[in-house]
């Protein structure tokens, strides 16, 4: 198997060591994967993608881009890699078409030599291209960004946060235009703070506080998840979750849009004694039901807790 | 605001620091400023009026016996700011005659310190006139000392020649650190650096990218000023424009070094146009010698002014722009705005960051 990007014992700190953003993180990425970095805010993505774009210098460990170390041969892995940060990075004052071709002179070629590979993406802007980058919606500015990372031919493509303040319509394309690239051979890393685009990607990583919980592909991290998992539902949503965290039988109870998910102590179904304690709710509903991913998230997450 | 070193500095610092300079350290006065007298009389009247001279603050007298031409000399060099002169038979004249004449020579590319100048020299001599009618007694006919006034290089006094090289140093140096600066730190602060960093593009290309528009826009500027200047102002540019411009090159290139190594420290618009604002047109103003004389300041003061290169800049353009001299008489200048140049731009290429952070 060949790895396109490797993070051995990587380790982040700021302000001299008093924060730690990356705690001895170790990964391996293969060639043509769509891999997705999965954590709330503040997790340590954005870090682990600056060290891999060669941005920051990692305080301990190494990683390597391409087989390119990412401290020494930082001016090759700046040549082959497209980066899309999280914040929104092109030049706002410049046009769709401007911002294009600046980035394709930026990488010494054009956009005539690889628009094919743009092709998909660019025509939707492609109505828009006089307009200022400033005055696109936040799912164009995506797509332009995209555009403008990919108008290289990168071989290993890096997307940090990508579809963080875009509409669902526009994440959902983002998706596909994702695995159309991946269908390229490009390798790509991607970090998203929704669980629920965990399952667009082939493996997903669970990061919190800098420290990876859990590599695997999205179905066998929910496989994994240990005990039945229960969906309820009533017409006070508020006060069922108060009412459910007070039931001694019941381990954890979070709030998941329409329903609450629950787990109880035992293996045993306990919704019968359920249903019967919480009888003064109306249009109760229990039933049995699959985990998502963050629900694994955060099964995880409290045991690294209980752990420490 | 105390949790903001940097603001709280800036408003009880200023105040302080200003008050300083402008109390002790910066003054309009003129004193010990060097003058030399020819005297070709060597006799009573010529020998009291030099002694009356040398009394006076104002003046820091030297003897010579320059010749016209060693006088010119003197003066391109900037070495004397006043000649007088006492032609042969000056006591003579006075007395037989009745009417003698002094030459008096000032460097009006200074108008101001020029008249005051020739004003104080008119005035002890005027005085002298006084004491001789008082002790003659009025029985004699009127003694009249004819003084007569030569201003070199600015015979009208117009101020434009003091202050158009002035703004120009002032508009080129500020214009140039202040875009560059800021043009950096609107990339850092957009994200855009993010991108241009992880890039094939060499932190020399950024450099000259954002170096060239700033340039010619600068070049652009100097041409307006000297057409408003030469046209509207009737300043004549007495000098060789392509040595005008190639200085004024020189200073552009300056200006954008500084304004690279300012954009390097800083990661906020706001402050990168504050540090250049404060940083530049300051000292600019205080120290390249078109508002307070340098001569005039105590020598800490002397010594930092060395450091600034409108100093050197304004040098130049009053040499060329109004005394007219050529590259031989301003290669030192040249020289140092050279190498500012060259080391400012080494260094703000070697810190130029490659990274984030």
């Amino acid at each position: 198997m060949t790895y396109d990007v490797t993070l051995q014992n990587i380790t982040k700190t700021y302000e001299k060591g008093a924060i730690k953003a990356v705690k001895n993180v170790s990964l391996q990425i293969e060639k043509g994967e769509l891999f997705g970095l999965i954590g709330p805010d503040g997790a340590g993505k954005t870090s682990i993608f600056r060290i891999l774009t060669t941005l920051l210098l990692p305080d301990e460990g190494m990683a390597n881009v391409n087989g390119l170390d990412v401290v020494s041969d930082y001016k090759e892995i700046r040549k082959r890699v497209g980066y899309m940060p999280g914040k929104f990075s092109l030049y706002q004052d410049l046009s769709v078409e401007e911002n294009l071709k600046f980035f394709a002179t930026l990488f010494d070629t054009t956009i005539e030599e690889n628009y094919d590979i743009i092709k998909d993406i660019y025509v939707q802007i492609e109505p828009f291209k006089t307009r200022a980058a400033g005055q696109l919606s936040g799912g164009m500015k995506q797509k332009l960004a995209l555009c403008c990372a990919m108008i290289h031919r990168p071989s290993v493509l890096f997307l940090d946060e990508p579809t963080t303040g875009v509409d669902s319509v526009s994440r959902k394309e983002f998706w596909n235009m994702l695995k159309k690239l991946k269908a390229q051979g490009i390798t790509i890393l991607v970090s998203t703070p929704y669980m629920d685009e965990a399952t667009l990607c082939e493996r997903i990583a669970l990061i919190q506080e800098g420290e990876i919980m859990s590599v695997d592909t999205p179905q066998n991290i929910i496989d994994q998840y240990p005990m039945p998992l229960y969906k309820v539902k009533s017409d006070k949503m508020s006060l069922l979750l108060k009412d459910l965290r007070t039931l001694s039988y019941v381990t954890s109870a979070m709030s998941f849009g329409e329903f609450h998910h629950i787990t109880f102590n035992s293996k045993t179904d306990e919704s019968a004694q359920l249903l019967e304690d919480l009888k003064h709710h109306e249009k109760l509903e229990c039933l049995p039901t699959r985990a998502t991913v963050e629900d694994c998230f955060i099964h995880l997450m409290q045991n690294n807790v209980h752990a420490e | 605001m105390f949790r903001d070193p940097k603001t709280l500095l800036l408003l009880f610092g200023m105040p302080i620091a200003q008050i300083l300079l402008f109390g002790f350290a910066l003054t309009n006065e003129i004193k010990d400023s060097k003058i030399v007298v020819i005297d070709y009389a060597q006799d009573n009247a010529s020998k009291n009026i030099i002694h009356k001279l040398s009394a006076n603050p104002a003046f820091d007298l030297a003897e010579s016996h320059f010749n016209a031409e060693q006088i010119e000399n003197a003066f391109q060099k900037g070495t004397i700011k006043l000649a007088v002169i006492f032609p042969a038979n000056f006591e003579h004249n006075l007395l037989h005659s009745s009417n003698s004449q002094i030459q008096i020579i000032a460097d009006a590319s200074d108008p101001n310190t020029a008249s005051t100048l020739s004003n104080y020299a008119s005035a002890i001599i005027q005085d002298y006139q006084l004491s001789q009618l008082q002790q003659q007694g009025m029985a004699t006919t009127p003694l009249n000392i004819d003084t007569q006034i030569r201003m070199i290089y600015n015979p009208e006094l117009k101020g434009a020649t003091n202050y158009v090289p002035g703004v120009m140093a002032l508009v080129l140096l500020l214009v140039s650190v202040l875009m560059t600066s800021v043009s950096i730190v609107r990339e850092k602060e957009l994200g855009t650096m993010e991108i241009l960093l992880v890039s094939p593009v060499s932190p020399l290309m950024v450099i000259i990218s954002k170096a060239i528009p700033y340039f010619a826009l600068s070049i652009f500027n100097l041409t307006i000023i000297l057409m408003l200047s030469y046209f509207l102002l009737e300043l004549p540019i007495a000098g060789s424009l392509v040595l005008l411009y190639a200085a004024s090159s020189l200073l552009i290139l300056t200006g954008l070094a500084l304004g690279l190594l300012i954009s390097n420290s800083t990661d906020s618009q706001q402050t990168a146009m504050l540090i250049s604002l404060m940083g530049m047109l300051i000292p600019t103003i205080l120290f390249s010698g078109f508002m307070f004389p340098i001569e005039n300041m105590p020598w800490p003061l002397q010594i930092i002014s060395n450091v600034v290169p409108s100093k050197w800049y304004y040098i130049i353009v009053k040499d060329v722009m109004i005394k007219g001299l050529g590259f031989s008489s301003v290669w030192k200048e040249m020289l140092i705005l050279t190498s500012m140049a060259i080391a400012l731009l080494l260094i703000s290429l070697k810190k130029y960051k490659i990274r984030l952070v």
